[in-house]
C-alpha cells in the first residue's frame, strides 16, 4: 500500500524524517518495502517562452528553438514539435539534474549549440506524459521562475508499506496513522466529515434490504442529489496518484479516496439506472450471470475447485431483482456512473470475508474492494465513510444534497470479543512483564476498550479488529498488539534449557554415514529435479501409474519422479559435455510411488482433517552413477561392499538377475539381497545403454557403473541384519589358514557357498573369497572359486587332526552344494 | 488384356523378394541386399523403368501395383532390420554378461579420489548440529501432504486469503486441490504434535529440515523447489523471550559472533504473536549495502508463539502447554554463507561448483 507522508500528517503530527519513520513503521510490523520521494524541487528547471523556431540545415528531426527565460534569448535544440512561438514550456538549464540523474550540459548538434533542454512532463518526473513538451498555461509573467514554485508542487515522501493479512484495520492511511500515533503517544486527528443538510428522509425515495444475513452483515444506502460529474479537485487527484490510482471523476475519486483513507470500499450507482432505487444483497442463484465492469460475463453460483467451495456468490440486485454487481468485488456496467449522472445511490456495506474470498478466487477477480472485504472491513465504518465521501464531493458539487436518515440494514456481524488478560498472562506469553498502565495506554490507542478487574484486564476489541478472536487465541492476538506497539526489540531475550537431550534421528545418522562413505569413495553429490516430464518418467518406470501435479509450472515438470537415476545420469552427462565427466555423481533423495500401486501412506485429509486419504509412498534412495573411465559393474559392487561394511550389514548377497527394472543393464545387474530376510536393499550393476542414449543423445557408448540403494530398507531392522552388538574378542591362540579352490556350478552363488562353508564346522572363524576364474579346462557350466578359510578356537591351538577334520567338513558341505575340490 | 513381364506375375516376383529378405540373417548381409533389392540396380528400379513401355491405361494400374510391392519390400526390410538388431543387441548383452556374484571385491581396482557433498547437505548438517547442541532433536516429514497438514491444522482454513502467501502445487489425487506438495516445512509441526499427543510424549523440542515446493518461477533468489528448516518447541512455560533467545543463539553459532538477530512484527496464521527475524547483513556486516538495501539487516525467516488454534487442532491443552516455532531457508543460509549470487547454481550440478564444498 502506497501512503504519502503528507496524508499521514493530516492525522498525526510527524516531524520525523522519512528514514526515521521507516524505522518506526518497520518496527510496528508495517514493513516499508520502498520509499519514493516525489515533487523534489528540480534545480535549474524554469519557465521559458518560445520566441522563435528555426530549422537546422541537414536535420529533419530536430529544430533550433530560441527561448527567453527572463534573461535574454537562449538557443536550444529540441526534437518535439507540439508547440508554437509564444508558448510557455519548462526549460532545464545547463547544470540541471533531471530524474534518473540526467545531467543537462551544453551540447553541440549539427553545428549548433544547445544551451539546455526543453522538457516533457515525463522527463521532469511529473507524469507519464511524453507526447511532446509540457505546455504551461497562465505563466506569462513568471519567466525564469522555478517550475515547482510555479506549479505549486509540494515535495512528498511515499512509503510503500506491506500490510500483513491480519491487519485489515491498517489497510488505510488512518490505520497507519493510528499505529504511529499510539507508538509515539500523539493525538490521532479525525477526518473531516459532512453532516446531513436535507430534511427529506432517504426511505421516501430509496429502499435497501438484506436477503441473506450471513453473506451481508450490513448494508447502508445513501442518496446524494445535485451531483455534477466532472474532474476532482487537484488535491484529490494528487492523493489518488500518490497512492497509484488514476483519477476518473469526482464521484469515483471520492469513493476511492475514502477507501484509501479510511479503509471502507463503497460503491456509487447512478440512481436513475437502478430500478426502484432499491439495493438488496442476496445470494446469487444458479444460472444467473453478470457482465462486470471489466466487460467479462460471469457465471454465478457455480461450485469452485477449492476445498468446500460450494459456489456461494453474494450479489447486489435492484428493485426488479436484476443483478447489478458482484457484492464487494466488482459492479456491473448497467448502473455505472456516467457524465450525465446527477443523483447517486451510495452503497457502503460489510460483507462476509470468507464469501468474498471464495468468490474472488473463483472468478479470478481481485480488486481493491475485494482484497479489503476478504480480510474484513470494519462493520461500523460505513456511515463515517459515506459522510467523508459527501464532504469531499461537496467541494466539486456546490448543490449537493445528502438525504436524511440513510438506509441502514443489518445482517449478521461478528460480535467484538471480550478478551480477559489474567494477571501474569502477558508475562507467561512474552517472558517479560509490562507496566499495566502502559498496556492500557497502548490498547486504548488502538481503539480497544480496557476495563481493569482485580487482577485481570478485560479488553474489548474495536469493531475494526476483526482479526481478534475469542478465548485463548484472542489472548494471543491482544498480547501481540501489546508487544508490537511496545516494540519487539525492547522485549527480553532468554536462553532456554530443558532436561531432554538433543539428538539426530536414526535416519539422519544413517543418511550422514551413507553420504560420508560415498563422498570418501569419490561421490559428487547432486540435486536433481523432483518434478520430471512424462517421457523421463517412462524411461525407467514405464507403465507405472504416475503421481501428477495438476498445475505444473512447465509441462516438462508435471510428474513426481519414481527414480533418481535419470536425473543423476543427466547431471553426469551435462558435466561430460563440459569436459568434466571423469567423476562419480549421485544423489540421496526421495522418490514417489502412486498410492494405488505400492507403499502408499495413509494420513488425515479432507475438511477439518476428518477423513482418511492414501497419499503417494515416499522412499529415500541413494543412486550413484560411476562415470570414471574404468568404472563398470565391478566398481559398483566394490562400492557397495565398502558401504555395506560401513553400515554394519553382515550378509547381503549380490544376486545377478536378468529381469531387473529401473534402468539396469540387462546382463550386468544384480540385486542386493539380505540372505536371511530375503529383503531387497537395492541394485547394483551398470546403467542400461538405452537409458543413457535417451537421456544424453549422441553420448559415446561407455560403461556406467550403477549403485542404487533403498535407504528405507537399509534402515529397517526387520528387513536387514546388522552386525551383532556384542563384540567378540579374537582368540589368543594361533589360527590356521586353509585355501580351498572349488569347482563350483555357475548356479551356486559364491556367497551362498561361503555361507555354507562358514557353518560347516564350529572351528571356522571366517571365509573369504580370493579368486574366481573360468576356464575351458573346467567342466561346462562351472567356475573355480577359491576361498581362504581361517580356523581357530578360543581356548587352544588346533591340532593337525582337528584341522584335517574341519577340512573334511568343509569339503563335505561344498559337495552338498555341488562343488568339488579342484 | 496382356501386359509385358514382369507385370503379369508381379505378385510372384514380390514373394521372391520378401523370401530373400526373410532369409537374411545378419545385419551386414541385410545392408548388402538392401541396394540389390530397392537400389538403382534392383529389379524394382528396372520394373519402374519398364513402366514407360506400357500404354497409359495399363501404366496407371501397373504403377500402383508396383508402388504396393515397393512398400511391402521396404516394410519387410525395416522389420527384418529390427529383428536382426535386436538379436545383435541380445548377443552382445549375452557376451557382455557378468555374474556380479563372482566379483572378487579385493581385486577390483579403483582410483582413489575424494568426492564432494552437495551444498544443501553440507548446510543442513551444520544447521542440524547447531540445533542438536542446543537440545533439539531432528525430525522429518513427508513432501506430499493433505490440505489438513499443509494448511488447515495450521489455522489456514480453505479459501483463507492467507493461502495467497504460498503458491501451491496441487497433486492430482483425491478431490481437486486437496493434496499438495508441501509449501513449507510447517506441516511437520502438526505431525510432531499429533504424534506427541497420541503417544503422550510432550514436550517437543525439535527441528525438521526438508524439501518444499512453491509454484514460483525460479530466479536468482528463489527456486521452485527449496529447503527449509523448521523449529518447534512445545513445553510448559516457554515464552517469546525464549524464542528470541534461541534465534539469537542460533544466529551467533551459525553465522559467527559478530552477526546478531532482531525481530519485527509479522503475520503467520499458525503463530501469534508472530515475528519476522532479521540478521545482521552478512555481506556488509551491518554497514549497509545493496544486498540489504542499506538497512544493515536481512530477512532470514519467520517465527512466533504457536497459535492456540493450532494447539486446538492437534488436541493440545493451551492452559497447560505453550510453544514457539520458527522456520527459514536452508538454501538461503547457504547462499548468504557462501555469497552465492545466483541460487540456480545449486541445481546446475556442475562439478566445479561442487568441488568447493566438503
Amino acid at each position: 500500500m502506497r501512503v504519502a507522508l503528507s496524508w499521514l500528517r493530516e492525522f498525526v503530527d510527524l516531524p520525523e524524517s522519512a528514514d526515521e519513520l521507516r524505522e518506526i513503521l518497520d518496527d510496528l510490523g508495517l514493513v516499508v518495502e520502498a520509499i519514493e520521494r516525489v515533487g523534489e524541487p528540480l534545480e535549474e528547471v524554469v519557465v521559458a517562452r518560445v520566441d522563435e523556431i528555426r530549422s537546422i540545415p541537414g536535420a529533419d528531426r530536430i529544430r533550433l528553438v530560441v527561448v527567453d527565460a527572463g534573461n535574454g534569448p537562449l538557443e536550444i535544440v529540441c526534437g518535439a514539435t507540439n508547440f508554437d512561438v509564444g508558448d510557455h514550456v519548462p526549460l532545464a538549464r545547463v547544470g540541471a539534474v533531471l530524474p534518473g540523474d540526467v545531467v543537462i550540459a551544453r551540447r553541440q548538434m549539427r553545428g549548433v549549440t544547445s544551451n539546455g533542454m526543453l522538457c516533457s512532463s515525463r522527463e521532469l518526473g511529473l507524469s507519464d506524459e511524453h507526447e511532446g513538451l509540457m505546455l504551461l498555461q497562465g505563466v506569462e509573467n513568471r519567466l525564469g521562475e522555478p517550475l515547482h514554485e510555479v506549479l505549486g508542487i509540494a515535495s512528498d515522501v511515499i512509503f510503500d508499506i506491506s500490510i500483513e493479512g491480519n491487519r485489515p484495520d491498517a489497510w488505510s492511511v488512518v490505520g497507519v496513522a493510528r499505529d504511529l500515533a499510539t507508538r509515539l503517544n500523539r493525538t490521532l486527528r479525525p477526518a473531516r466529515l459532512a453532516t446531513i443538510q436535507s430534511s427529506l428522509p432517504t426511505a421516501t425515495v430509496a429502499a435497501a434490504g438484506i436477503d441473506d444475513p450471513h453473506l451481508c452483515g450490513r448494508l447502508t444506502v445513501s442518496v446524494v442529489r445535485g451531483v455534477s460529474v466532472g474532474p476532482s479537485p487537484a488535491w484529490v487527484a494528487q492523493r489518488l496518484e500518490s497512492a497509484g490510482l488514476r483519477p476518473i471523476s469526482n464521484v469515483v475519486d471520492a469513493s476511492n479516496l475514502v477507501m484509501l483513507e479510511l479503509g471502507q470500499p463503497t460503491h456509487p450507482y447512478d440512481a436513475s439506472r437502478v430500478a426502484g432505487r432499491t439495493l438488496r444483497a442476496r445470494r446469487a442463484r444458479p444460472d444467473e450471470q453478470l457482465v462486470t465492469l471489466d466487460g467479462v460475463t460471469r457465471q454465478l453460483a457455480r461450485a469452485g475447485r477449492g476445498l468446500g467451495d460450494t459456489g456461494v456468490d453474494c450479489v447486489i440486485v435492484d428493485g426488479e431483482d436484476t443483478v447489478l454487481g458482484l457484492a464487494g468485488i466488482m459492479g456491473g456496467a448497467s448502473s455505472e456512473i456516467t457524465a450525465d449522472t446527477t443523483e447517486i445511490l451510495l452503497e457502503a456495506a460489510y460483507f462476509d470475508p470468507m464469501t468474498i474470498a471464495r468468490s474472488s478466487k473463483r472468478h479470478g477477480l481481485r480488486t481493491e474492494a475485494s482484497v479489503r472485504f476478504e480480510r474484513g472491513v470494519d462493520p461500523e465504518l460505513a456511515p463515517r465513510a459515506v459522510a467523508r465521501i459527501v464532504s469531499i464531493l461537496s467541494e466539486s458539487c456546490p448543490n449537493l444534497e445528502w438525504l436524511a436518515d440513510p438506509l441502514d440494514v443489518r445482517g449478521i456481524v461478528p460480535a467484538p470479543p471480550t478478551v480477559e488478560l489474567r494477571g501474569g498472562d502477558i508475562e507467561r506469553i512474552l517472558g517479560a512483564s509490562l507496566d499495566r498502565d502502559e498496556v492500557t495506554r497502548l490498547l486504548e490507542g488502538l481503539g480497544f476498550s480496557v476495563t481493569a478487574g482485580s487482577t485481570s484486564l478485560f479488553v474489548i476489541a474495536p469493531s475494526a479488529r476483526l482479526d481478534v478472536r475469542h478465548g485463548a487465541a484472542g489472548r494471543a492476538d491482544v498480547v501481540e498488539e501489546i508487544a508490537r506497539l511496545h516494540g519487539y526489540r525492547r522485549l527480553a531475550r532468554r536462553s532456554p534449557s530443558w532436561a531432554e537431550p538433543g539428538a539426530l534421528s536414526e535416519r539422519t545418522r544413517l543418511r550422514r554415514r551413507v553420504r560420508d562413505v560415498a563422498v570418501d569413495l569419490g561421490l559428487y553429490e547432486v540435486w536433481t529435479p523432483t518434478l520430471v516430464s512424462d517421457e523421463e518418467f517412462d524411461l525407467v518406470a514405464r507403465g507405472e501409474q504416475r503421481v501428477r501435479v495438476t498445475n505444473p509450472l512447465a509441462s516438462g515438470e508435471s510428474t513426481l519422479r519414481a527414480t533418481l537415476l535419470t536425473g543423476v545420469v543427466r547431471a553426469w552427462a551435462r558435466n561430460v559435455e563440459r569436459g568434466l565427466g571423469d567423476v562419480v555423481v549421485g544423489e540421496i533423495g526421495t522418490v514417489f510411488t502412486h498410492p494405488a500401486t505400492r507403499g502408499g501412506r495413509t494420513t488425515r485429509g479432507g475438511v477439518a482433517g476428518a477423513t482418511t486419504l492414501t497419499l503417494p509412498g515416499e522412499h529415500e534412495r541413494l543412486t550413484v552413477v560411476l562415470g570414471r573411465p574404468e568404472d563398470d559393474a565391478t566398481t559398483a559392487v566394490a562400492w557397495w561392499s565398502v558401504l555395506a561394511e560401513r553400515l554394519g550389514l553382515t550378509d547381503i548377497v549380490v544376486r545377478s538377475r536378468d529381469d531387473l527394472e529401473g534402468g539396469v543393464h540387462a546382463t550386468r545387474g544384480a540385486q542386493l539381497v539380505d540372505r536371511e530376510t530375503g529383503a531387497v536393499l537395492g541394485q547394483v550393476g551398470e546403467v542400461e545403454v538405452d537409458l543413457v542414449t535417451a537421456v544424453a543423445p549422441g553420448m559415446r557408448e561407455r560403461r556406467l557403473g550403477l549403485l542404487d540403494v533403498d535407504l528405507d530398507a537399509v534402515a529397517d531392522s526387520l528387513r536387514v541384519r546388522r552386525r551383532d552388538t556384542v563384540a567378540v574378542v579374537p582368540s589368543r591362540f594361533p589360527s590356521a589358514l586353509l585355501d580351498l579352490a572349488l569347482v563350483t556350478p555357475q548356479s551356486v552363488h559364491v556367497q551362498d557357498l561361503a555361507a555354507a562353508l562358514r557353518t560347516s564346522s564350529p572351528l571356522v572363524e571366517s571365509v573369504q573369497v580370493f579368486d574366481v576364474f573360468r576356464s575351458v579346462s573346467l567342466p561346462v557350466g562351472t567356475r573355480s572359486v577359491a576361498y581362504t578359510i581361517r580356523l581357530g578356537s578360543s581356548d587352544h591351538t588346533l591340532s593337525d587332526e582337528e584341522i584335517r577334520a574341519a577340512r573334511e567338513s568343509l569339503l563335505a558341505s561344498a559337495v552338498s552344494m555341488g562343488a568339488t575340490l579342484r | 488384356m496382356t501386359t509385358t513381364p514382369p507385370f503379369d506375375d508381379l505378385a510372384a516376383r514380390a514373394r521372391e523378394l520378401l523370401a530373400l529378405i526373410e532369409a537374411t540373417d545378419s545385419l551386414d548381409e541385410l545392408r548388402q541386399s538392401e541396394s540389390a533389392l530397392v537400389g538403382k540396380r534392383s529389379p524394382l528400379a528396372a520394373w519402374q523403368k519398364s513402366l514407360g513401355s506400357l500404354d497409359a491405361a495399363q501404366r496407371a494400374a501397373a504403377g500402383a501395383r508396383l508402388q504396393e510391392v515397393r512398400r511391402q519390400v521396404e516394410t519387410a526390410l525395416a522389420e527384418r532390420r529390427d529383428v536382426l538388431e535386436r538379436q545383435a543387441r541380445e548377443e552382445r548383452a549375452a557376451q557382455d554378461r557378468l555374474d556380479l556374484g563372482d566379483v572378487v571385491v579385493r581385486s577390483v581396482r579403483t582410483p582413489l579420489r575424494a568426492g564432494h557433498p552437495g551444498l544443501v547437505a553440507v548446510t543442513q548438517r551444520e544447521l542440524e548440529d547447531v540445533f542438536v547442541a542446543m537440545g533439539f532433536t531432528v525430525a522429518e516429514g513427508p513432501e506430499v501432504e493433505t490440505d489438513w497438514y499443509n494448511f488447515e491444522a495450521l489455522n489456514i482454513p480453505p479459501a483463507h486469503p492467507a493461502r495467497g502467501m504460498w503458491d501451491t502445487f496441487y497433486v492430482g489425487l483425491g478431490e481437486p486441490e486437496t493434496v499438495v506438495l508441501r509449501t513449507h516445512t510447517s506441516p511437520t509441526q502438526v505431525h510432531l504434535m499429533e504424534d506427541a499427543v497420541a503417544h503422550g510424549t510432550l514436550p517437543i523440542h525439535a527441528v525438521a529440515p526438508g524439501r518444499c515446493y512453491r509454484r514460483d518461477t525460479p530466479d536468482s533468489r528463489h527456486l521452485a523447489v527449496f529447503h527449509q528448516i523448521e523449529g518447534l518447541v512445545v513445553d510448559r512455560d516457554v515464552t517469546f523471550a525464549d524464542m528470541a533467545g534461541v534465534i539469537e543463539t542460533f544466529t551467533r553459532a551459525y553465522f559467527g559472533p559478530d552477526i546478531t538477530s532482531r525481530l519485527r512484527p509479522a503475520y503467520f496464521p499458525f503463530t501469534e504473536p508472530s515475528a519476522e527475524f532479521e540478521i545482521t547483513c552478512t555481506i556488509c556486516r551491518g554497514a549497509g549495502c545493496r544486498t540489504c538495501s542499506s538497512t544493515g539487516w536481512i530477512e532470514l525467516g519467520g517465527c512466533g508463539m504457536v497459535d492456540p488454534a493450532v494447539f486446538e487442532a492437534v488436541g493440545i491443552d493451551v492452559e497447560r502447554w505453550q510453544g514457539f516455532a520458527f522456520g527459514f531457508g536452508i538454501d538461503r543460509c547457504a547462499q548468504m554463507r557462501f555469497g552465492i549470487a545466483d541460487m540456480r547454481a545449486l541445481v546446475e550440478n556442475d562439478v566445479r561448483f561442487l568441488e568447493q564444498f566438503s
